[in-house]
C-alpha cells in the first residue's frame, strides 16, 4: 500500500518535472527539472529493487551527464538569448506533434494493458536479490554473462572521448593552420 | 624432324591459329610504342612461323593413310545449351590444310610486301594488327570442325575486311565503301545464319563430320531442306565471294591499301564462299537443283564481270573484277561438281591474283599513288622487274601453258564442258577470251606504248624496294610452277583432296570420274582454250600497241554498249534507286515519325510524369531536420495502430 | 502485479513527453535533453520487466544504455559545440542543409 502511494506520488512528479523540461523557455531551467527528472526515477528504481541502478542513476545520469549540459549552456551562455524568439516556420508542427504524444501514449496505455506478461520467471526474486546483494548481482553478470558487451562498451566510451575532443578542438586546430 | 617433342605436329595446330592472335594482341596494344621495324617483325614473324607450322602439319598428315587423313581436335565446349552444343574445335583434313597452306604462305609474302609498301603510313601498327586478325579469322574460318565457330571466322574477317577497306578512314570515299561491303556481306551472313538454324534442326548438330555423315540418311535426294539448306548456304557464299547479285561490294573494295587488296579482296577471304561450298560438298550433292544454281550464278558471274573489266580505267578495279570474274569460275566448277578443280583454281588464282595485285601495288607505289592506267604507259623500261612478274601473272591468268592458271582453267572448262553442258561451257570460254584481252590491255596500257605520265610524276617513277620485289619473285614463281599440283588430271592435287569429296566413305563424284574423260577430248580441250587465249591477246595487242587509236574508233561505233559497260551496267544505280533509296526514305519516315514523335514522345512523357512527381514530392523534404523526426513518429504510431488493429 | 502496468504506462507517458519535445522544440540543447527523457523513460521499462520477471539482465541493459547515453551526450554536446562555432546558432531551424 505504501509502495503504491509512493509510485503515484513519485509518478505525478516525474510527469510535472518532464512537462516542465519540455516547456520552459530557458535551456538551463530545462536542465533543472531534467535532473528532477532522473532523481525521481532512481526512487522509482528503488521502489522496484534495483538499488544499484538507482545509485548510479543519481550518479552518472544526474551527476555526470547533466553537469556536462548545464556547461555547455553555460559557455554558449544561452540562457540570456532566446533562440526560440522568432514565429515558428512550421506551423502544424506543434499541433500535430502533440496529438501525435497524445495517441502514442493512449495506444500504449491500451497496448500495456491489454497485454497478460508472461515471461519466463528468472531465479532472482526480490529476496533472493536482498540476500546477495543487488550490486554483486549485477557486477557478477557483468562480468560473466555479459563481459564482451562490456569491453566494448569501453571501446564505445573510448571512442566517445576520441570524438568529443576531435570535434571540440576542430577551431583550434584550424586557427593553428591560419 | 616432323615430330616435336615427341607429339606430332597435328597436335600443335592450334598454335597455328595462336601466333597470328598473338601478332594482333601485341601490336594493337603495345604498336603504337613499338617502330615500325619491331611491329612489321612481329607481325611478320607470327605469320611466318604459322606457315612452317602449318607446312609441317601438311607434312604429317601426308604421312597418314589416305582414307584416315582426318584429324580433330576439341579443345572446349564453347555453348552449351540444353540439346545445343557448340564445341571450339579444329579440324585438319586435306581440304583445310591446303587452304592454310594458302593463307598462311600467300599471306607471309604480303605481310613482308606491306613492310616495304605501308611504310610511309602513319597507321603502320594498326595495319598490322589487322592484318594478323584478319589471318587468325581466316584460320579459324577454314579449320573450324562446326558451322558455328567456322561462322566466327566468317564474320572475323568480314570484320577485318570492313577496318582494312576504311583503313585510310579520313578519306570520305573509303569509309563509304568499307560500309558498303560490310552491309553487302551482312544480306550474305544473314542467309548463312539461316543455314546454320537449319542445319542444327535438321541435323541436331552443327558438328561438320556428323552433319556430312548423316546427310545421306538423314536427307532424300532433292529434298526440299537440302535444297534450301544449300541455298541459304550459297547465299552466304554469294555475298563473301563476290557473285552476282552481291557483288558490288568488291570493286568499291579496292579504297584499301593494295596489299589489302591481294590478300583479302582477292587471294583468300573472298575464296571464303568457295571453301564453304566444296566444305558442304556432300550436302550440295544431294541438292542438284541448287548445284545448277551455283553453276549458273558462277558461270554468268564469271562472264558478266569479265565484259565490265573490258572498260574500266583505274588498275585495281580491272584486277577486282577479275577477281569476281575468276571466283565466278570456281564455282562454276563446284556447280558442275568439280570440287577439287574449284579449290585447284582456288589455290592457283591465290598466286597469280596476289602476285597481280602486289605488282599493281608495286606500280602505283612507284607512281606515287596514281591508279589511273590512262595516266600510265612505258613502265617497262623504269620497272623491269615488276614488268616481268606481272606479265608471268597476266600470262596466268589468261591461261597460256605452262603457267599456273592454264590447268586450273582448263579444267574447270573441261569439268564445264563433260559434266555440265555446253551454255556453262560456253559462258567460261567466252569469259576466258574476255579475261585474256582485258588483262592484256591493262599489260599494255601499263606497261608498254609512250608514257602519259605527268612530269610531275615521271621524275619520279622508280623501281619499287626489296621488301616488295621479293614477294613478287617468290609468287611469280608459283604462278609458274602451281599448275603442275594439277597436271595431268586426277593427280596430286586430286588424289590428295578425294577423300574429303562425299564425305570420303560414298561416291566418288569427283576424283576417279575424271577418268573417263578421253584424252582426245582433254587434249582438244586444252587446244582450244589455248587458242581463245591466244586470240584474246592477240586482239589486245592490235588495239592497244599496234593501232592505238583502234579503241577510241569502236567506243565511238558502240557508244551506247560501251557507256553501258563503262558504268558497269548501272548495276550500282539500280540498286541504289530500288533498295538504298527506298531503305532511306523508310528509315526517315520510321526515324522522324516513328522514333521521334512516337517512340520519343513516349519515353519523354514518362520521363515528364516522373519529373511532376518530384516536383511535389520535393515539397517534403523542407529540411527542417524536426519535421523529418515527425515523419519518424508518425510512423511508429502507425506502425503500433496497426499492430493493435491487425493482432 | 497491476503496479507494474502502471511503471509501464509512465513509462510510455514519458517517452510521449520526450517525443513531442523533440518535435516541437528548436533548441538543440533542448531537444538533446529531451531525448535523454526518451532514453530514461527506456530505463525505467526495463528495470521494471527486470523486476516482473526475477531477471538481472535488464538491469544489465539499463547499465549499458547509461554508457551509451553518456557516450553520445559527449560526441552530440561536441557537435553542437562545433555547429554553434560555425554558425552561431543552437537552432535546429537554422541547420537546414538537406533542404530543395
Amino acid at each position: 500500500m505504501l509502495e503504491g502511494l509512493l509510485f503515484i506520488i513519485m509518478g505525478l512528479i516525474t510527469i510535472v518535472c518532464a512537462l516542465c523540461v519540455v516547456f520552459q523557455k530557458n535551456p538551463i531551467y530545462s536542465a533543472i527539472f531534467l535532473i528532477q527528472t532522473m532523481v525521481s526515477l532512481a526512487v522509482l528504481y528503488v521502489l522496484l529493487h534495483a538499488q544499484f541502478i538507482a545509485a548510479i542513476q543519481v550518479m552518472v545520469y544526474a551527476g555526470a551527464i547533466m553537469v556536462l549540459f548545464v556547461f555547455v549552456i553555460m559557455l554558449l551562455d544561452l540562457s540570456k538569448t532566446d533562440v526560440e524568439a522568432g514565429r515558428d516556420n512550421l506551423l502544424f508542427q506543434k499541433p500535430s506533434a502533440v496529438i501525435l504524444g497524445f495517441i502514442l501514449v493512449v495506444m500504449i496505455g491500451i497496448v500495456t494493458l491489454k497485454t497478460v506478461f508472461q515471461g519466463t520467471k528468472g531465479e532472482y526474486t526480490p529476496e533472493s536479490i536482498s540476500q546477495i546483494g543487488n550490486t554483486q548481482l549485477v557486477g557478477k553478470m557483468l562480468f560473466t554473462k555479459y563481459v564482451f558487451p562490456f569491453e566494448i562498451a569501453s571501446i564505445l566510451l573510448f571512442a566517445a572521448i576520441i570524438g568529443a575532443i576531435v570535434l571540440a578542438k576542430k577551431q583550434i586546430i584550424e586557427d593553428k593552420k591560419v | 624432324m616432323p615430330y616435336f617433342f615427341g607429339c606430332s605436329y597435328l597436335d600443335l595446330i592450334g598454335y597455328v591459329l595462336l601466333f597470328p592472335l598473338a601478332g594482333t594482341i601485341i601490336n594493337g596494344l603495345l604498336g603504337k610504342k613499338l617502330s615500325k621495324f619491331v611491329v612489321g617483325i612481329i607481325g611478320c614473324t607470327a605469320i611466318g612461323i604459322s606457315f612452317i607450322l602449318s607446312f609441317f602439319v601438311f607434312i604429317d598428315l601426308l604421312k597418314l593413310d589416305p582414307e584416315h587423313r582426318v584429324f580433330e581436335i576439341d579443345y572446349f565446349t564453347w555453348i552449351g545449351s540444353g540439346s545445343f552444343e557448340a564445341i571450339a574445335g579444329l579440324q585438319v583434313d586435306p581440304l583445310s590444310v591446303v587452304m592454310i597452306l594458302v593463307v598462311t604462305g600467300v599471306g607471309f609474302l604480303i605481310h613482308v610486301y606491306s613492310i616495304g609498301y605501308m611504310h610511309d603510313d602513319d597507321g603502320f601498327y594498326r595495319y598490322f594488327t589487322y592484318l594478323n586478325l584478319f589471318t587468325f579469322s581466316m584460320l579459324l574460318l577454314v579449320l573450324a570442325n562446326n558451322f558455328l565457330l567456322m561462322f566466327i571466322g566468317w564474320e572475323g574477317v568480314g570484320l577485318c575486311s570492313y577496318l582494312l577497306i576504311g583503313f585510310w578512314f579520313e578519306k570520305k570515299s573509303a569509309s563509304t565503301a568499307g560500309m558498303k561491303a560490310f552491309i553487302v556481306n551482312r544480306v550474305g551472313d544473314f542467309g548463312f545464319i539461316l543455314a546454320i538454324m537449319l542445319i542444327f534442326v535438321t541435323f541436331k548438330t552443327i558438328d561438320f563430320t556428323e552433319v556430312f555423315h548423316a546427310a545421306p540418311e538423314h536427307l532424300q535426294m532433292g529434298s526440299f531442306v537440302a535444297i534450301m539448306i544449300t541455298l541459304l548456304l550459297f547465299v552466304g557464299a554469294v555475298g563473301k565471294s563476290a557473285q552476282i547479285p552481291l557483288y558490288t561490294w568488291l570493286p568499291d573494295a579496292m579504297e584499301g591499301p593494295t596489299p589489302v587488296s591481294a590478300l583479302i579482296h582477292a587471294a583468300t577471304m573472298v575464296t571464303a564462299g568457295v571453301y564453304m561450298v566444296v566444305r558442304c560438298n556432300v550436302l550440295y550433292t544431294l541438292a542438284p537443283f541448287s548445284l545448277t544454281v551455283v553453276a549458273v550464278i558462277g558461270g554468268v558471274t564469271a562472264l558478266f564481270a569479265a565484259t565490265i573489266g573490258l572498260a574500266q580505267n583505274d588498275i585495281k578495279r580491272v584486277l577486282a573484277y577479275s577477281t569476281v570474274s575468276q571466283i565466278g569460275y570456281m564455282f562454276l566448277a563446284c556447280g558442275v561438281g568439280a570440287y577439287i578443280t574449284g579449290i585447284f583454281h582456288l589455290v592457283t588464282h591465290a598466286f597469280f591474283k596476289a602476285l597481280l595485285f602486289l605488282g599493281s601495288g608495286s606500280v602505283i607505289h612507284g607512281l606515287g599513288g596514281e591508279q589511273d592506267m590512262r595516266k600510265m604507259g612505258g613502265l617497262k623500261k623504269y620497272m623491269p622487274t615488276t614488268y616481268t612478274t606481272f606479265l608471268i601473272g597476266t600470262l596466268a591468268i589468261a591461261g597460256i601453258p605452262p603457267f599456273a592458271g592454264f590447268f586450273s582453267k582448263d579444267e574447270v572448262l573441261l569439268d564445264a564442258f563433260s559434266k555440265g553442258s555446253l551454255f556453262l561451257w560456253a559462258l567460261g570460254a567466252f569469259a576466258a577470251l574476255l579475261t585474256a584481252f582485258y588483262m592484256f590491255r591493262l599489260l599494255f596500257m601499263t606497261f608498254y606504248g609512250k608514257s602519259n605520265m605527268s612530269k610531275h610524276v615521271e621524275e619520279h617513277v622508280h623501281e619499287s624496294p626489296m621488301s616488295i620485289l621479293i614477294p613478287l619473285l617468290v609468287l611469280a614463281l608459283l604462278s609458274i610452277l602451281g599448275g603442275f599440283i594439277g597436271f595431268p588430271t586426277a593427280s596430286a592435287i586430286n588424289s590428295f583432296l578425294a577423300p574429303v569429296i562425299g564425305g570420303g566413305h560414298h561416291g566418288m563424284i569427283d576424283g576417279g570420274d575424271l577418268h573417263h574423260v578421253s584424252n582426245s577430248l582433254m587434249f582438244s580441250m586444252m587446244g582450244i582454250s589455248t587458242g581463245i587465249a591466244v586470240a584474246g591477246i592477240l586482239l589486245a595487242y592490235l588495239m592497244y600497241v599496234k593501232q592505238p587509236d583502234l579503241p577510241a574508233k569502236l567506243v565511238g561505233k558502240f557508244k551506247l554498249i560501251y557507256t553501258i559497260i563503262y558504268n558497269k551496267y548501272y548495276v550500282d544505280e539500280i540498286y541504289d534507286a530500288t533498295i538504298v533509296k527506298p531503305t532511306v526514305k523508310t528509315s526517315f519516315i520510321l526515324w522522324k515519325i516513328v522514333d521521334v514523335k512516337i517512340i520519343d514522345g513516349f519515353v519523354n512523357a514518362i520521363a515528364r510524369i516522373v519529373e511532376l512527381k518530384g516536383e511535389v514530392l520535393k515539397l517534403f523534404q523542407t529540411g527542417y531536420v524536426r519535421n523529418y523526426a515527425l515523419s519518424i513518429l508518425l510512423g511508429g504510431v502507425i506502425i503500433i495502430v496497426c499492430s493493435l488493429v491487425l493482432l | 502485479m497491476i503496479l507494474f502496468t502502471w511503471y509501464l504506462i509512465l513509462s510510455g507517458v514519458l517517452f510521449s513527453i520526450g517525443a513531442v519535445g523533440v518535435l516541437i522544440r528548436r533548441n538543440a540543447i533542448v531537444i538533446f535533453m529531451c531525448i535523454e527523457l526518451m532514453l530514461n523513460s527506456v530505463n525505467l521499462a526495463f528495470v521494471t520487466f527486470s523486476r516482473q520477471l526475477n531477471s538481472m539482465d535488464g538491469q544489465i541493459f539499463v547499465f549499458f544504455i547509461m554508457t551509451v547515453a553518456a557516450a553520445e551526450a559527449a560526441v552530440g554536446l561536441a557537435i553542437i559545440i562545433a555547429i554553434y562555432r560555425n554558425k552561431a546558432t543552437v537552432n535546429v531551424d537554422d541547420i537546414n542543409l538537406m533542404k530543395w
